[in-house]
């Protein structure tokens, strides 16, 4: 057996299991004051163990909070964003990749560079021109600008990819006489499956998670996705930490399951990303 | 080498038999591929760099969003250098960058290296590392709120450790509340620096450290001399993305404590939002965003020079 494959010492776990529990407790304090009832935060504060259970943090989350709307806007917000950007950046990556179009490194470069920017320098002119074309306070406007935003890092990640493709498929659906739209649909896309698969998963924690895009172009409180709603729900209940918890559990469980579902696919699109 | 000897170099290999045909094949680039690339360049460059351009030309006006903006040349930014908000907003800045990139290196090298070789329970605990990572910032404020609050969890540990005297209102005492905001960011930043860093020990050659091992180098040596040296490609991205993603934040300020108390947590990307948004004096808030922009660019830079390298050899 090799020196630094050694097999580790049951100190490993000793280290590990408490640490992990501590990382995660954020997430199960939070879990806990959701499930108590307000009397028994307010009696015996909120470190507490919970001797009570109670729904009512969340009743009243969904209820007066109107977390299940804000729920339903970030759903449309996310499905909508994640087609349209992934769609559009896989025909600008299928030209880039596979055609010679001049300055084509250049043009590339240049679309990530526009998703590198810092948010803040768009934002106040974004806001303006969203109220120009009368689209300010819409989810369309929510999606247009994230899509916009988010198309440069796309486009490179997938492009990367295709280059990767060996050239003889393209070669070959090209001597079939497959124009680019058919090579595209029915040989590039099939084969993007794994890329694609990885920046959805990406993306759509991303876009269910922004806050700044909705603070900038949305006004109206029942246009919110949830993350601006529950930043409301915080002024509105500031004390009632039961109700706030449950509203943050409920609005971390979406991406939770898309990361459970797609762990895999999700690590190696943040990968993809960084390039190694 | 420029992206025509690329493609050149691929389609013609020396012992191709119809080069040209195959050259022809791929140089000639249909209307629809045009369109293909046409569309979301426009999409792009109407949502990304127009605005961009805008808010470089709002910066030397005073406008209040109503009327006209009055062109007043560079007195957006002789207020700033006068501005002890915007002073403070910097400094935090750097403290940010320090504090938020520091810590999350070291905690995600160190995740890594623990977690790198397979073994029982080790997928658990890699998958309760990054999930913090697909918590939204501002779900992670609100997580944390929870955390400082008085007599909450904090404070109830500290009390159970017998260090009930260090127990604070954290987030509301300037000494501590952008610390308090920082270790909230780190939390959720240590399982990407992680994935990173995985990735990075995965790409490293193990007869290396074998061969270091047989010559007598001990774990820490190993580590510094022969496995360091190799993730030197990941370190780039990290800082870059890392300092990027520090003139960014905003979401978890804004959600923890919008800048307070008396402004020392504010960050430039709130003190922006808040001349912006809040006081609607678009022409400064336009002239913050201005220096955001040009304090991010060298790593922009550095970032996208990386990438176009990658670029070469794929």
């Amino acid at each position: 057996m090799s020196v630094i494959n050694r097999p580790r010492s049951g100190w490993f776990h000793v280290i590990m299991v408490p640490f992990t529990l501590l990382w995660l407790a954020p997430i199960l304090f939070a879990a806990m004051i959701a499930v108590r009832s307000f009397d028994d935060i307010a009696a015996r504060g909120l470190g507490a163990l919970p001797t009570s259970f109670s729904l009512e943090g969340f009743a009243t989350a969904f209820g007066g909070g109107r977390v299940a709307a804000a729920l339903v806007n970030s759903a449309v917000v996310t499905v909508a964003t994640v087609v349209v950007t992934l769609a559009l950046a896989a025909v600008a990556a299928f030209a880039l990749a596979r055609f010679r179009i001049p300055f084509r490194r250049t043009i590339l470069l240049f679309m990530l560079a526009g998703n590198l920017l810092p948010p803040q320098i768009l934002l106040i002119p974004v806001s303006r021109i969203t109220q120009a074309l009368g689209i300010y306070d819409t989810l369309l406007a929510l999606v247009v600008v994230q899509v916009g935003f988010g198309l440069g890092f796309y486009t490179f990640v997938l492009h990367g990819f295709m280059r990767s493709l060996p050239t003889e498929v393209f070669e070959a659906a090209v001597l079939d006489g497959a124009g680019p739209a058919r090579t595209f649909w029915s040989v590039v896309l099939p084969l993007c499956r794994p890329a694609l698969a990885a920046l959805a998963a990406l993306a759509t924690t991303w876009i269910f998670n922004d806050l700044i895009w909705a603070m900038t172009v949305l006004r109206t409180e029942s246009k919110f996705p949830i993350t601006a709603a529950l930043l409301n729900l915080q002024g509105g209940f500031s004390s009632s930490w039961n109700v706030i918890a449950a509203g943050s559990l409920v609005a971390a469980v979406p991406t939770a399951i898309v990361f459970f579902l797609f762990q895999k696919q999700f690590v190696s699109g943040l990968l993809v990303g960084s390039n190694k | 080498m420029t992206a025509g000897t690329v493609a050149r170099a691929r389609t013609t290999p020396p012992d191709d038999p119809a080069p040209e045909r195959r050259r022809g094949v791929l140089a000639r680039v249909p209307v629809l591929v045009w369109v293909f690339l046409a569309v979301p360049l426009a999409v792009e460059l109407f949502w990304v760099f127009w605005p961009a351009f805008n808010s470089f030309s709002l910066s030397f006006t005073s406008w209040k969003g109503v009327g006209a903006a009055q062109p007043v040349g560079l007195a957006n930014y002789e207020r700033l250098v006068a501005d002890p908000v915007f002073h403070t907003a910097l400094v935090n800045n750097v403290i940010w960058v320090v504090g938020f990139g520091g810590l999350s290196v070291i905690g995600g090298l160190g995740l890594a290296v623990a977690l790198n070789r397979p073994g029982r329970a080790v997928g658990f605990y890699r998958s309760a590392i990054y999930l913090p990572m697909v918590v939204s910032l501002a779900v992670t404020g609100l997580f944390w709120r929870v955390m400082y609050q008085p007599d909450g969890p904090i404070d109830a540990g500290l009390h159970g450790l017998g260090l009930g005297e260090w127990s604070r209102q954290w987030l509301a005492d300037p000494d501590t509340a952008l610390y308090a905001v920082l270790i909230a960011a780190v939390w959720r930043q240590v399982g990407y620096i992680m994935v990173l860093y995985l990735a990075g020990l995965k790409g490293c050659d193990p007869t290396l450290e074998e061969a270091a091992a047989v010559d007598g180098a001990n774990a820490w040596q190993r580590f510094w001399r022969v496995v360091m040296p190799q993730l030197r490609g990941v370190n780039t991205v990290i800082f870059a993305v890392t300092v990027i993603d520090s003139l960014r934040t905003f979401d978890i300020v804004w959600a923890m404590t919008r800048g307070g108390p008396y402004n020392t947590t504010q960050l430039l990307s709130t003190y922006m939002f808040q001349q912006g948004f809040t006081l609607v004096n678009l022409g400064y808030g336009s002239a913050i965003a201005v220096v955001i922009f040009l304090l991010a660019i060298a790593f922009i830079i550095t970032y996208l020079v990386r990438q176009s390298r990658s670029e070469d050899v794929s």
